[in-house]
């Protein structure tokens, strides 16, 4: 059995995957990769379908290896950086990590999520469908529990050599307002406090976490009173307590609960507002349902032709790289862009 | 609390892949029971992309996938359905819950008699002779919230909740009756506890109460809580199902 052995990592590396369904009415938050998108890249990489467990870092990278076999790994999102022994890995390309070497993932740079595949993903038991690790409820996760220095990850399957591949895929636009349906309770605020949510910054406090990401602005004003009795929750909820300031609700919300909602942010926006770290500035715009759903349609397409979108890396041919590099059948691709152009 | 209770209920939008239907403002079985009525008839016509529903005390949330649901007609579905719905009349399964009343089970006893100036096996009688509704499950997995309580034992919340109570707390807070299900944070009242777990993951089933049970608690001696315990532990549910 091949093994990814953790040698180090932060307090909140967890194993994080398309989330749990089903279970909301039972209590159980649905949990999942804060950014999506970020997580298909990387399972695309290493050929898995774009919805398997990898291994989620929050701000604190950490480092690996391997026992018991190689392993094609590869690390996407919030340009965190990826080195195998030292020799960085360019950005959103797979790479062979062999036993006897370290693999380091750095601090994130951009965001705060990235996610680490490994082909062929974990050989672990899913708890309620999925391996999403959920700190309240301790589900999910390696035996319930974050991960943490001499975790070992036992693996489906070994590394076939090959080339490396590469994902030419713009970052997210990290700039246009965060988009928004107003409700499903807007109608607990005046005409002048959804203005005034509409048209003001708001900054990510340090008080954001995979559970809701509390804003500092200006203070929206409720028209009768913040108190509801606990109805539904979904994923991008913006709820607005008793101080006015906005929570939006993240993967590992609660099921339910007792304040207003003015909006919810799209879908498509989520792993993009998911990116926007503490101390940054964002801002809401309401759109119509058409306009959310088209969005929704357009990043699901994109999810489902990353793999037409991987290109093979084209190797300098030093000696080191003949003898790590399997070329027997490598048609070589004059368009694919070298290492050293793809360096972080 | 601008509560009513409303004949046609609201579809009220929560983003592109969820929507809420509300019947009201309102702690109400009348209501709670049209939800759960509304949850068990689109059980029967689920339409596509239909990813999940959500019962709670005053409404259904329904989440769907946006690119595979046709939201008007879903919503045609919907207003349809939530017309006709009429309150559940069938309730779920009524369980008998054993409880270890007061001392180190249940921290608070002693203060709730005080406050309401009553003995402790009085608050005991008043909390074991009501039959609990399910309301919902939420905050935590199996975390059961029941209405019920007997006006006589309404206590406000604590003014600073406790960062932990144990796994199978039986609590009050305000007009509300709980049962913890796992280790949480709480500002409700503490009277004792099950060896019941209302969830347990290694256990088929996972979760023993659903939203439209009903819960009756009987009293047991401390003496017999390892003996449960470990019932419970080898995977029995302990609690009992009573025909109502």
């Amino acid at each position: 059995m091949t093994e990814l052995v953790v040698k180090a990592c932060g307090p909140m590396t967890s194993l994080q995957d398309r989330g749990r369904s089903g279970y909301q009415r039972f209590g159980v938050s649905p949990s999942g990769a804060m950014d999506m998108r970020s997580l298909a890249m990387a399972n695309v990489l290493v050929g898995n379908a774009p919805g398997v467990a990898a291994i989620e870092f929050v701000n604190l990278g950490g480092s690996f290896t391997c026992a018991g076999g190689d392993l094609r790994i590869a690390l996407v999102g919030a340009g965190c950086a990826l080195s195998i022994d030292g020799t960085p890995v360019p950005p959103r390309t797979s790479a062979i990590l062999k036993e006897g070497q370290t693999a380091q993932v750095g601090h994130t740079r951009t965001g705060t999520f990235a996610y680490l595949a490994v082909a062929g993903g974990f050989a672990i038991k899913p708890q309620l469908g999925s391996l999403s690790f959920h700190l309240r409820s301790r589900l999910g996760g390696l035996n319930g529990a974050a991960l943490q220095a001499d975790d070992r990850l036992p693996c489906i399957i070994q590394a076939q050599d090959g080339a490396p591949v590469h994902l030419p895929v713009n970052e997210d636009d990290r700039d246009s307002p965060v988009r928004v349906m107003l409700g499903p309770q807007d109608d607990y605020f005046t005409p002048d406090a959804i203005r005034t949510f509409l048209d003001s910054e708001f900054t990510v406090t340090p008080q954001a976490d995979r559970m809701g990401f509390q804003l500092s602005g200006p203070a929206i004003e409720h028209a009768k009173g913040f108190n509801i009795v606990s109805d539904g929750i979904a994923t991008g909820h913006i709820q607005i307590p008793g101080n006015g300031q906005p929570i939006v609700l993240m993967r590992d919300r609660q099921t339910a609960g007792g304040y207003p909602k003015i909006a919810t942010v799209i879908s498509a926006d989520l792993d993009r507002f998911a990116q926007v770290r503490p101390g940054s500035a964002v801002r809401f715009s309401a759109v119509r349902r058409d306009e959310a759903v088209a969005a929704a349609r357009a990043l699901k397409e994109q999810i489902a032709s990353l793999p037409d979108a991987l290109v093979p890396v084209r190797f300098s041919l030093t000696t080191e790289h003949l003898l790590s590099t399997n070329l027997i059948g490598g048609a070589v691709n004059a368009l694919a862009p070298k290492m050293s152009d793809l360096a972080p | 609390m601008s509560g009513c209770i409303v004949q046609t209920p609201r579809i009220l939008p929560c983003g592109d892949g969820a929507l809420s239907v509300d019947f009201g403002n309102v702690i109400d079985p009348d209501v709670n029971g049209r939800v759960l009525a509304l949850d068990d008839a689109l059980r029967l016509r689920a339409p596509a992309g239909l990813l999940e529903t959500v019962p709670t005390y005053r409404s259904l949330m329904i989440q769907f996938d946006p690119t595979l649901t046709d939201y008007d007609a879903l919503e045609r579905l919907l207003t349809d359905e939530a017309q006709n719905v009429a309150p559940q009349s069938t309730l779920g399964k009524r369980w008998r819950v054993p409880v270890v009343y007061g001392g180190p089970f249940g921290i608070d006893l002693e203060d709730v008699a005080q406050r309401h100036g009553l003995s402790a096996h009085q608050v005991i009688d008043l909390h074991a002779q009501a039959v609990y509704r399910v309301y919902m499950i939420g905050f935590l997995p199996g975390f059961a919230y029941l209405g019920g309580l007997d006006p006589r034992l309404a206590t406000p919340r604590r003014t600073k909740p406790r960062a932990k109570i144990p796994a199978s707390s039986i609590i009050i807070g305000g007009q509300q009756a709980g049962v913890a299900s796992i280790e949480c944070p709480s500002g409700w009242h503490i009277l004792g506890r099950t060896p019941v777990r209302s969830y347990d993951p290694g256990r088929d089933p996972t979760f023993l109460l659903a939203a439209g049970d009903e819960v009756v608690f009987q009293p047991i001696d401390a003496s017999r809580w390892d003996e449960l315990e470990r019932a419970a532990e080898a995977g029995e549910p302990v609690a009992e199902q009573v025909s109502p």
